[in-house]
C-alpha cells in the first residue's frame, strides 16, 4: 500500500511530540535541575530570550562553513581531476590521501591554529579539512567508473583527452561528486563549530555558535546550550537543503535516481 | 566484384588478450566497397573482436589488418561504431546525442544542431529530439545510436549486434529501416549477429564462424536485389538461404564440439 502524502508529514510531526512529551516526563519524574536537565520549554524560552546572538553567531559560523565549503568543494574538484587523469599521480598520492583522511583533525587543531592563525582563517581551514576529503574521493571514483563502452566510443571518435575528460567522465562522475558534497554540506558546519570552539575566542573575531558553546558553558547556561545546539541543527539543514536543491537542478533531468516509479 | 581495392582487408590475423589463449585465429577476409557483410557464429567465437580490431580499439596480435589499405587508426575518421547497448549520454538529449560526434570535430553549432535534426528526421525521430534517453524505449534510442554514427558520415559501419536487445518485431522494423537509411546514406557495412534471419534479410555476404578460437568456417552469398521489402520474409529463396545458413551454423557449433 502507498504511504498517504499527509502522513509523510504528520508521522515525523507525532514522532516528535511523543519524545518531547517523554522529556518532560523524565523531568517532571526525576526532579532534575534546569542546568542539568531543561525542559523543552525552557529551551524555547532560551533560545528566545538569547535570539539576537544566536542569530548572529550562526551568521559567524555560516561564513566560516560556506568558505571551507567552497574552498574544499574548488580544490577538491581539482584534485580529483588530476587523480582522475593521469594514473602515475593517483598511484603515487592516493594512499598518503586515506592516511591524511584517517587523521583526526582534533589532533591537528593547535597546529593549525598556529599556521593559519586565529579566527576566521583557522576556522575555514578547520572546515576545508573535515569536508575536503569526501569530495575528492568520491568525485575520483566518478571520474574512474565510466562506463567502458563510453569510453571505446569517445576512442572510435578519436577524442582527445580533454574532450574525454570534459564531455564524458566529468558529466558522468557529476552523482558521485554530488554525493561527496552532499557529505561535505553536513560536515562544514560541525568543522566551523569545532573551529570556533577552538578558536574562535583567541581574538575579536565574529565568536560563532562554537564560541557560544564555550561561552554558555562557562556561565552554566544549559538551556542556552541545548539552543545552541538547535540552531547547529538548523544551519546544517541549510546546507544540505542547498546540496540537495543543487542535485536536482543537475541530476532531475537525465540521472536514474531520479526516475519516477510511478510508470 | 569491381576492381576496387577492398576496404577491409584481413590477411591471417590472429588476436590472443594478453597471454590468453587465441580469440581468432588466421582470419582472412576482403570487404569490398558498399558490401554489406554480416558475421554470424555461438557465442565466444570472436566476432565483436572482429569489429574491434577493425576499429583500432584492440590491437591485431598476428598477420595484417588493412582499412582503407591504412592501418585501423588511420581509417577511424570514416567509420562509425554501432555498439550493443544504445551507448547514449543519458545527460544529453537525443539531438545532443546525435550532435557529439560532430562536437568533437569542430563543426559550428548551427550547422550541427541542422545536421542533427534531419537524421533524426530520417530515423523518424524528429518530435523526440528534445527528450534524454531514460524517457526512449529500448529501438528509440537504438535509432539515436544509429543516427548518431551516420552523422559522421562513415564510409564504414561496423555494428555490433545492435538490435540483439530488442523485440522481434522491432528488430525487423529497423532491419527493413535500416536498409533504408543505407540506400539515402550508403556506407559498406560489417555486421555481428546471432540472429541468421536477420544477416540473410541484410547483407550481400554472410561469413559463418566457429569458436575456440574463432575461425572461418564457411561464407555464403545473398544474391537478393536491393532494395528488399519485408515481404522477402515470405519468399521460399529467403527460407532456403535461411536454412542454409542454420545448417552451416550447426555444423560450425558441432566444429567446436568436437
Amino acid at each position: 500500500m502507498k504511504t498517504p502524502p499527509w502522513a509523510i508529514w504528520l508521522a515525523p510531526v507525532l514522532s516528535g511530540a511523543v519524545f518531547l512529551a517523554c522529556w518532560h516526563a523524565v523531568r517532571a519524574a526525576t526532579g532534575l535541575q534546569s542546568w542539568i536537565l531543561p525542559t523543552p520549554a525552557e529551551i524555547f524560552e532560551a533560545a528566545w530570550r538569547e535570539h539576537g546572538t544566536l542569530v548572529r553567531a550562526a551568521g559567524g559560523t555560516a561564513v566560516g562553513a560556506l568558505g571551507g565549503f567552497v574552498a574544499a568543494t574548488l580544490a577538491g574538484l581539482a584534485i580529483a581531476l588530476a587523480l582522475g587523469g593521469a594514473r602515475w599521480l593517483r598511484t603515487g598520492l592516493y594512499p598518503w590521501l586515506l592516511v591524511l583522511q584517517m587523521t583526526p583533525v582534533i589532533v591537528l587543531a593547535p597546529i593549525i591554529v598556529l599556521w593559519a592563525g586565529p579566527g576566521l582563517p583557522g576556522i575555514v581551514t578547520v572546515t576545508f579539512l573535515i569536508s575536503f576529503f569526501p569530495i575528492v574521493v568520491n568525485t575520483t571514483q566518478g571520474l574512474l567508473s565510466t562506463d567502458a563502452h563510453l569510453v571505446d566510443l569517445f576512442h572510435t571518435y578519436d577524442a582527445t583527452r580533454l574532450q574525454e575528460l570534459w564531455r564524458l567522465r566529468l558529466p558522468s562522475a557529476m552523482p558521485y561528486f554530488l554525493a561527496g558534497l552532499r557529505i561535505a554540506a553536513t560536515l562544514a558546519p560541525i568543522g566551523a563549530i569545532f573551529g570556533e570552539y577552538l578558536v574562535g575566542n583567541a581574538s575579536g573575531g565574529t565568536g560563532g555558535l562554537g564560541f557560544l558553546v564555550y561561552v554558555y558553558n562557562t556561565q552554566i547556561k544549559i538551556p542556552a546550550l541545548f539552543a545552541t545546539a538547535l540552531i547547529s541543527c538548523l544551519l546544517g539543514f541549510i546546507f544540505v537543503a542547498a546540496v540537495s536543491w543543487l542535485n536536482w537542478i543537475v541530476l532531475h533531468r537525465w540521472h536514474d535516481s531520479f526516475e519516477r516509479h510511478d510508470r | 566484384m569491381s576492381d576496387q581495392p577492398p576496404i577491409v582487408r584481413f590477411r591471417a590475423v590472429s588476436k590472443r588478450f594478453g597471454g590468453g589463449p587465441l580469440v581468432l585465429e588466421r582470419i582472412t577476409l576482403d570487404v569490398a566497397a558498399g558490401e554489406f557483410v554480416s558475421v554470424i557464429g555461438p557465442s565466444g567465437c570472436g566476432k565483436s573482436t572482429l569489429l574491434r580490431l577493425v576499429a583500432a580499439l584492440s590491437p591485431v596480435t598476428e598477420g595484417a589488418l588493412a582499412v582503407e589499405g591504412a592501418a585501423p587508426e588511420a581509417a577511424r575518421a570514416h567509420l562509425a561504431f554501432v555498439f550493443q547497448e544504445a551507448t547514449l549520454l543519458p545527460w544529453l538529449s537525443a539531438a545532443a546525442n546525435v550532435e557529439l560526434p560532430l562536437r568533437l570535430r569542430g563543426v559550428p553549432a548551427g550547422e550541427r544542431q541542422a545536421r542533427a535534426l534531419a537524421l533524426l528526421d530520417l530515423v523518424r525521430l524528429r518530435e523526440a529530439a528534445g527528450r534524454h534517453p531514460r524517457q526512449l524505449s529500448g529501438g528509440m534510442k537504438m535509432r539515436v545510436s544509429i543516427a548518431r554514427a551516420l552523422a559522421r558520415e562513415p564510409r564504414i559501419l561496423l555494428l555490433d549486434e545492435p538490435f540483439a536487445a530488442l523485440d522481434e518485431i522491432t528488430r525487423n522494423h529497423l532491419n527493413e529501416e535500416l536498409l533504408d537509411w543505407r540506400s539515402k546514406a550508403p556506407f559498406t557495412a560489417l555486421f555481428v549477429t546471432h540472429s541468421v534471419a536477420e544477416a540473410a534479410f541484410l547483407s550481400n555476404r554472410i561469413v559463418v564462424m566457429a569458436a575456440n578460437p574463432g575461425r572461418f568456417r564457411a561464407e555464403v552469398r545473398v544474391d537478393f536485389p536491393y532494395p528488399r521489402a519485408a515481404t522477402l520474409r515470405e519468399q521460399p529463396e529467403y527460407f532456403a538461404k535461411v536454412a542454409e545458413v542454420s545448417r552451416l551454423l550447426h555444423a560450425a557449433e558441432e566444429d567446436r564440439a568436437a
